[in-house]
């Protein structure tokens, strides 16, 4: 028996695979084939599960309703439509933001002497060791009416004598967006680090040689040679965001609700585990469209600029 | 104006701080002057400064002391992409993102060349270095060789003044590194362009080179052509590095215009009409230096001036030729002789012990310094 598995690879190749592919099919494909059939269901009064076979969850997230003004039986209500947007151009622009903060500083780590690199990234690791949702809290200190940033502005206009109104920055859009970019700022920052690093310095060197100046260098060899980092990068931020509820939760309030908070209420508060299981799915399936158009268009960044 | 040389170094320094915080000059008061159209290679071992030398013609360093000058004119701080110069690197520095196509065009495209233009230098860049097919593979689809030949296409084709090499066929297995050694030399000859061209190889670079710098601890220890280098090495660490020497110490007792007569005293003999390179005077302590392969093993009763008696301490066969070690008066010499005959039988070869005569031969030895 063991000597039949010394010789034959592929019986090892089995054997090895086989605790994730258990895991995976246990923890990950039977539960989206639950989330799938309860998805079709309708909720029951007491926020149970009738299971059936009907779109109407699929319907009312782009707009169909049947809580409408007297008189109608259905309705056009965009409220669950624009949340699934408003979650998809704030991921967009969340991964924008990170790769235009987080690329000059993978390059600068990336270039730095390698006895400060260590030091460099432990730095942008640091914040990873407190809690995610201690992190989100600590932006609310600094964005609340009586926080920090005000204070710091109301102590500036006091000192020359100016009136001051604090600001509205917690429960917007914008405060969203900033703890967003935050949070995930170091999941972008270390692959594109990463695929920096491995540029060889004579490339550089080599492109000088053949006339090309530093901005062309970039263009033509740095970030070339750095789309992967950025590719695994944008995929590390992207769909994390497109899913998450606490920034929003804690940041955006009642202002800023994306697909995440839609689903946690349903499941949580609204009672409704059919509703949930649908809006799961439509956030699984946007994710994985963006994902598949993306690297399809970008691959692994080799030839993006050299057409 | 056309200047008469390609490159000059003009008693240039590059100081380095070392991890140990100390201060090393890698190149230390370099002075070179390299003419147009010539195949001109610097020599040394590793640290010697020939490769910071070279990055410093190419603008990847810049001297701390003295100038550059390429075609006559100081280059100062000029950064790499004004220089007309190109670079062929070590490990070849292909861009592995492109194509072979896309790594010979990249220089043409920043030039500005328009697309035609582009092709057609790539076609024939390509052609020179017997690529044409490759262009659509990617650099990790070549062997080393190819990839060698997409560096010096890449380099060449831009035209330049004057081509860096820097160590371009380190990476190369032994039959393939002679073969493209030839091709590199041919290829120089058909367009003329000046090669400059760094290497610890030193039968590499007496086949290629019109004249070579052997270079030490930052400084050029000779300049000379390769035949110059080999029968005429400027003092004892070029005649001990470039190829093989055996030296005897003596002291010179009298001089002429180029030839001394030096008493030998391992020999407890004098040596006249040694040639001689420098200026010695009488009573100088100084080296005899004689090639392995210029000393000819005799019948050891030959009565003959400068046939010393020896015994012979072993003999290596290495195919083409058989290296014989003798003792000569306690000093041990090596001798080279070409297996001109089938060496299979034992008898021709000698054996330990052996008693011989060894002939020095007065014009092919040489008396240099004592010191290095």
């Amino acid at each position: 028996m063991l000597q039949r598995l010394r010789e034959n690879k592929a019986w090892q190749g089995t054997l090895l695979a086989l605790p994730t592919t258990l895991w995976l099919f246990v923890l990950l494909v039977i539960p989206l084939f639950l989330t799938l059939v309860v998805s079709f269901g309708r909720r029951s009064p007491d926020g149970g599960v009738i299971y059936g076979f009907s779109f109407h969850n699929y319907l009312r997230l782009i707009g169909y309703s049947t809580n409408c003004p007297a008189g109608q039986s259905a309705c056009f209500d965009p409220l669950y439509a624009q949340i699934l947007w408003r979650s998809l151009t704030l991921a967009f622009w969340t991964t924008v933001i990170v790769i235009l903060l987080a690329y000059p500083l993978a390059y600068f780590i990336a270039r730095s002497h390698p006895r400060r690199r260590n030091t460099f990234l432990m730095l942008v690791l640091v914040p990873l060791w407190t809690n995610f949702v201690i992190r989100v809290y600590a932006w609310m200190m600094l964005l609340r009416e009586q926080g920090v940033i005000n204070g710091v502005l109301g102590w500036i206009a006091a000192q020359f004598g100016l009136p001051f109104q604090p600001l509205q920055m917690l429960y917007t859009p914008g405060a969203v967006l900033v703890g967003m970019v935050y949070e995930f700022l170091p999941f972008m920052i270390l692959p594109i680090f990463t695929s920096l690093e491995k540029i060889e310095l004579p490339l550089y060197e080599a492109a000088a040689d053949l006339g090309a100046n530093p901005f062309r260098t970039f263009l033509r060899v740095t970030l070339p040679l750095s789309m992967p980092g950025v590719v695994a990068g944008t995929i590390l931020v992207f769909i994390p965001v497109m899913g998450t509820f606490i920034v929003s939760d804690l940041l955006g309030g009642k202002q800023v609700i994306l697909v995440g908070n839609l689903i946690q209420n349903q499941f949580l508060s609204a009672r409704d585990p059919t509703f949930g299981s649908a809006a799961s799915l439509i956030l699984m399936i946007m994710t994985l469209i963006v994902t598949y158009f993306y690297t399809r268009k970008f691959g692994f960044g080799e030839e993006i600029i050299t057409a | 104006m056309q200047s008469e040389f390609a490159v000059e170094l003009r008693d240039v320094v590059k100081q380095f701080v070392t991890p140990e915080g100390n201060l090393l000059n890698a190149v230390d008061h370099v002075t070179m002057q390299i003419k147009n159209g010539e195949f001109f290679s610097m020599l040394g071992s590793s640290g010697c400064g020939k490769t910071t030398s070279l990055r410093m013609i190419a603008g990847f360093e810049w001297p701390t002391e003295g100038e550059v000058y390429i075609e006559g004119k100081p280059m100062g701080h000029t950064p790499p992409f004004q220089r007309k110069v190109n670079t062929v690197f070590q490990n070849y520095a292909l861009f592995q993102h492109m194509t072979v196509y896309q790594n010979v065009a990249f220089g043409l495209e920043m030039e500005g060349a328009d697309k035609n233009e582009i092709e057609k230098r790539v076609k024939r860049a390509l052609e020179m270095v017997q690529l044409t097919g490759m262009e659509r593979r990617k650099p990790r689809q070549l062997s080393g060789g190819q990839q060698q030949r997409v560096a010096v296409a890449r380099a060449l084709v831009k035209l330049p003044d004057v081509l860096l090499l820097d160590e371009p066929l380190g990476a190369l297995d032994l039959k393939l590194r002679k073969e493209m050694q030839l091709e590199l030399k041919a290829l120089q000859q058909e367009l003329g362009i000046t090669f400059i061209y760094v290497t610890h190889d030193q039968e590499e670079a007496l086949t290629m080179s019109d004249r070579i710098a052997v270079m030490s601890k930052g400084k050029v220890m000779q300049m000379g052509t390769p035949v110059e280098i080999y029968e005429r090495p400027a003092n004892r660490f070029v005649a001990d590095f470039i190829g093989e020497s055996n030296f005897l110490e003596g002291k010179i007792k009298s001089v002429s215009a180029d030839e001394a007569s030096v008493f030998v005293p391992a020999l407890n003999a004098e040596l006249s009409g040694v040639p001689m390179s420098k200026d010695f005077v009488n009573g100088e302590e100084v080296v005899i230096s004689i090639r392995p392969e210029k000393i000819r093993i005799v019948d050891a009763d030959a009565e003959k001036d400068g046939v010393f008696r020896a015994k012979v301490i072993n003999s290596i066969y290495i195919g083409s030729d058989t290296h014989v070690f003798l003792d000569c008066n306690g000093v041990r010499l090596k001798v080279m002789e070409q297996n001109h005959i089938s060496r299979l039988d034992p008898h021709s070869f000698y054996h330990k012990d052996q008693a011989v005569g060894v002939y020095l031969i007065p014009e092919n030895t040489l008396v240099l310094k004592k010191e290095a």
